[in-house]
Formats: C-alpha cells, sequence, structure tokens
C-alpha cells in the first residue's frame, strides 16, 4: 500500500474549508480525494453542510454557526488519521452507460477517427474500452468529468463550440471524455448520445452517477436506444 | 388558495429562500438570496419561518396582482412601490386588500426582497424552494418570472381590509456602502495586489458573479487544474479582471483564486450596481469569524425588536 499523498488545508470561504492533496490530475490523488470524501460523509458531523470533491482537492462546507478552528481541527485529525491507516474503498461494481455512436447523435465522430488515423469503428470500440472513473461533478449539474480516457483518444475541443449539444451527449474534450447531462452550448467532440436521463432534480437520487463511482460505457443499436428511452418514460 | 398574478415581471425576478445545501458535490449550485439576512428580515416582519420563500427583485421590480389581501415587506434597496398608487413603504409590514402593487426601480442598490405572508408556495426540488437559473429548476419552473406567471401564495392573512395600512416604524440594516469589501487573501503572489488598485462593477455581472473592471493584475497563462469554489470567492481568470462569486457560483472553477470575500460582507456584493466603484481590504481569518459572529448577532437583536413590535399592529 503506497503512503496516502499530504494534504495542506486551507480557507476556501468563512464556512468552507479546502483539502489539497496536489494540484495535478492523478488517479492516485483523486483517489485519496474519495477516500476522505467517503470518511466525512460516513462520519457525518453535525457540523457538515456539503463534501465536494474534485480532481486533487476536497471542499468541505460547514454550518456557519461553528467556529472555522474547531472544524480545522478535526479535519487535520481526519487527515492523519487516513494517512496513518489508509481504507480500501470497497468497490460498489461498474456502472454501464449505453451509448449509440455515431450518426446524428455522434456528429463528431468520423471527423474524429480522421483526425486520430482510426476508424468510426476502432474509435468505438476504443473508447468503450476504458475503465473510467468519475473523478469529479461539476461545470453543471450532474456533469461527470471522467478520468480514464486511453490517452491516444485525447481531442482538441471544437474551434467554434456548438451553440447546442443535446442532453447525453458523450464527447470529448482534450484528455478528458464526460456526458453532457442537459441540453447546452458546448465543444467538446461528441462521439454519441446515451438515452439515460444523468441528471433529474426531481429523482433520488437527482444523479445516475456520483463522484467517485466507476463506470464504462456500452455500445448500443438504433433498436435498443429507442427501447432504453421508453423504459425510461415509463419509470415513475 | 391565493395567488400572484404578474403583470410585468422586471428585470429579474426569481423566488430565493435560503438555498441548497448537500448537493454541490453534484454540481447543484448553492443558489438562495444573494443577502439571506435580508429576506430572513422580511420574513420576519410578515411573521413567517426563516426559511420562507421570497421575491428578489433586481433593479426594476415588478408589477404583481394580488388576487386576495396579503402582509407584505420589503428589504434590500429602497423601491419606489404603489400599491393603486398609494406609496408603499419599505422595511415594514404593510397589509394590502386585493390589488395591484407596483414596485418599480430600486434606488441605492441592485437588489431588494419581497416577502408575503405564509411563503410562495412553490414546491421544493431537492430541499429548496430556490430558482437554480443554470440547472432550470426550482422557484417557478426553473426560471425568472415572465408576464402571464400565477406565483401560488400560501394560505395566509385573511383580514378584509380597504386600503393599505402600515405602522409608523421601520427597520433599516442599510451597509456602509463606503467601506471596503474585506477579504481573506489566499497564497497566490498577487492577491495583496487586489486591495491596492481601485475597481469598478461591470455591466455583465449577474447572480453568478460579479465581474470588475480595472488596471488588470498580472495572471497565470492557463487554467489550474479545477477545484471547489464558494460564494464568495475571488477568481483571477487570464485578462486580470477578477470575478467575484455569488450564491449561483457552479461548484467548481479552474481559475486562479486570490482569497475570499469575508461572510460578513457577502450581502454587500448583493447591492453592487454597474459602474459601481469598489476597493478592497485584506483581513484575517479571525476577523472574519468575528465580523461574522457581530453581523448574526445584529440581525437578531433586529429580529427580536421586530417580533416585540409585531403584536401591536
Amino acid at each position: 500500500m503506497n503512503p496516502r499523498p499530504a494534504c495542506d488545508i486551507e480557507a476556501l470561504a468563512d464556512d468552507a474549508w479546502l483539502l489539497r492533496f496536489g494540484d495535478r490530475i492523478d488517479p492516485e490523488l483523486n483517489a485519496a480525494v474519495h477516500a476522505m470524501a467517503a470518511r466525512l460523509r460516513a462520519l457525518d458531523p453535525p457540523w457538515l453542510r456539503d463534501v465536494v470533491p474534485a480532481f486533487a482537492s476536497l471542499g468541505v462546507f460547514f454550518d456557519a454557526d461553528e467556529d472555522p478552528a474547531r472544524v480545522h481541527a478535526r479535519l487535520l485529525t481526519l487527515v492523519e488519521e487516513l494517512e496513518a491507516a489508509p481504507e480500501v474503498i470497497a468497490s460498489e461494481g461498474v456502472i454501464e452507460i449505453p451509448v449509440l455512436y455515431g450518426g446524428e447523435h455522434g456528429p463528431d465522430l468520423e471527423s474524429s477517427a480522421a483526425e486520430l488515423g482510426l476508424s468510426p469503428q476502432a474509435l468505438i470500440e476504443r473508447h468503450a474500452a476504458g475503465d473510467y472513473t468519475v473523478a469529479m461533478i461539476g461545470f453543471a449539474p450532474g456533469f461527470p468529468y471522467l478520468s480514464g480516457l486511453d490517452p491516444a483518444l485525447a481531442l482538441p475541443r471544437l474551434a467554434t463550440p456548438r451553440a447546442s449539444v443535446a442532453a447525453g451527449s458523450v464527447a470529448i474534450g482534450g484528455a478528458q471524455t464526460g456526458i453532457y447531462p442537459r441540453e447546452s452550448p458546448g465543444g467538446w467532440r461528441v462521439l454519441g448520445r446515451t438515452p439515460w436521463v444523468l441528471f433529474d432534480p426531481s429523482r433520488e437520487p437527482p444523479a445516475r452517477l456520483q463522484p467517485g463511482d466507476r463506470m464504462r460505457f456500452v455500445a448500443i443499436d438504433a433498436d435498443e436506444f429507442a427501447r432504453l428511452v421508453d423504459v425510461q418514460e415509463a419509470a415513475p | 388558495m391565493r395567488n400572484l398574478h404578474v403583470l410585468s415581471p422586471g428585470l429579474q425576478t426569481t423566488v430565493q429562500d435560503r438555498g441548497r445545501s448537500g448537493w454541490r458535490h453534484l454540481g447543484v449550485t448553492h443558489a438562495g438570496a444573494l443577502d439571506a439576512d435580508a429576506a430572513r428580515l422580511a420574513n420576519r416582519l410578515v411573521g413567517n419561518h426563516a426559511d420562507a420563500a421570497v421575491l428578489e427583485l433586481t433593479l426594476r421590480g415588478p408589477t404583481l396582482r394580488f388576487d386576495a389581501p396579503a402582509r407584505i415587506a420589503l428589504t434590500g434597496a429602497v423601491a419606489s412601490a404603489r400599491f393603486d398608487g398609494e406609496r408603499v413603504p419599505s422595511g415594514r409590514p404593510v397589509d394590502l386588500p386585493a390589488g395591484t402593487l407596483e414596485i418599480g426601480s430600486l434606488r441605492g442598490g441592485a437588489r431588494a426582497w419581497l416577502a408575503i405572508d405564509a411563503g410562495i408556495d412553490v414546491a421544493p426540488v431537492l430541499g429548496s424552494r430556490s430558482t437554480d437559473l443554470r440547472g432550470g429548476f426550482g422557484g417557478l419552473h426553473g426560471r425568472a418570472l415572465r408576464a402571464g406567471d400565477v406565483v401560488p401564495l400560501g394560505a395566509g392573512f385573511a383580514q378584509q381590509i380597504a386600503t393599505p395600512r402600515a405602522p409608523a416604524w421601520w427597520i433599516d440594516h442599510a451597509h456602509d456602502t463606503d467601506q471596503p469589501i474585506r477579504y481573506c487573501p489566499s497564497a497566490h503572489p498577487v492577491a495583496s495586489a487586489l486591495a491596492r488598485r481601485g475597481w469598478t462593477v461591470s455591466a455583465s455581472s449577474n447572480r453568478q458573479g460579479l465581474r470588475l473592471q480595472g488596471d488588470a493584475l498580472p495572471s497565470p497563462g492557463g487554467d489550474g487544474v479545477s477545484e471547489p469554489v464558494a460564494p464568495g470567492t475571488i477568481q483571477l481568470p487570464s485578462d486580470g479582471c477578477p470575478i467575484l462569486l455569488l450564491a449561483d457560483a457552479q461548484t467548481v472553477g479552474g481559475y486562479a483564486k486570490l482569497g475570499h470575500v469575508i461572510a460578513a460582507d457577502l450581502p454587500r456584493l448583493a447591492q453592487c450596481v454597474p459602474g459601481q466603484p469598489l476597493h478592497f481590504a485584506p483581513v484575517d481569518a479571525a476577523t472574519a469569524h468575528r465580523l461574522a459572529c457581530a453581523a448574526r448577532a445584529r440581525i437578531a437583536r433586529i429580529g427580536v425588536m421586530i417580533d416585540a413590535r409585531l403584536p401591536a399592529i
């Protein structure tokens, strides 16, 4: 077992501390972030309001009536405990996200494949072969930043972002891949689309993916896409 | 069933309460009234609990028709409000018969809060009635009010009165507008330089953040690795002009951070109008905590004063 990366604690707001494990995108740092987040959620101290994991840092928001110095001391103790006895987080399995690649739902598949010197089918297979982790959720409600993209599939963003990208679009932007949870403007290369609704504030839980989840993409055809859209619309 | 009928929506009128907690890890912003104290006092004036939903008004208020009597209170920037032609004062409970309230332009600040007895009765989403404008949920249909909207009100004030009536007393919790905005600097090399330059509030500011214009600060070229941000975070984008994040801030961001505006001064940011000059002063964390406690005590004292006077009206 590797030693836990050390962590700095700095003020994020009068009612929030930032735990910084590093300043780069690195699976080991991200795992330390999620381990600390899981520990805090399990302890659930009464002052805890929000736990926000990012690539290499963790935001901890607390009750504004609480003395920040006391929360700081408690966090310091927790960090030391985790460094001394790292927890192995039990894997809760791999979430499968169905994707219809190419065609009208993946307008950038062919041009992206050509740019990478691959056939469209080879790009689909390599994208779907990845073992991804939800490094963090941000930018918009339910937008997952996934780590684990094959570095050979990195693609520059579109020179001119699209005015509208469909909800569920699966895309590559730089060295990252992600899914647009909601129709929005966007500059990532859209390879396909999932029929799953990623974020619905009226459901419990509102997001299909949680920070720290492992996931992979599964290629589906148009019939399966239509079937899954129907299944989802029929759900309560 | 009481309703508010929106005859004209104003510049940006939204349903807000104390905001959403516990969902930031899913990218859900906090939202909520930009000055939570002002919204709380407006609620207190009409006898609501502190978390009841109110309307947040921006620069120019809405025109609203009440289809039943109501007790209302306006706090924040001073509104030139009229009810069927008669002036409606701010900072106190005002009983209204059914009729039309025209709020008009705000003076001395950018925002005001309108509380109505029993609160705005939209369905809570993720534990809050606040409008999440970027997420498109909460409040009324996840957006600012529009002409023709019908806003449901809780069951409340049943007194039949012929004309508006209000007590002679009022509360005034105005902020010192001339004082610098106090902030806790980060370890970033230009964090202290923020306080050595004068800034003006840009017209492209909104509930997500206040954009500042001025003599640009030296800035790192590219963005860093995205980290959590919060209302009050002072970001430094590559153009060197800082952004002060507000209640609708995204949950993570990649810009460099110069520190954070202290909690006691966050309500003052809600009142900044485009073109307004702004300057900053650094303070340490202990001072920030002391000022936050003092601000809470002040609001609590005003609340007790209100509660003592309400039974007499």
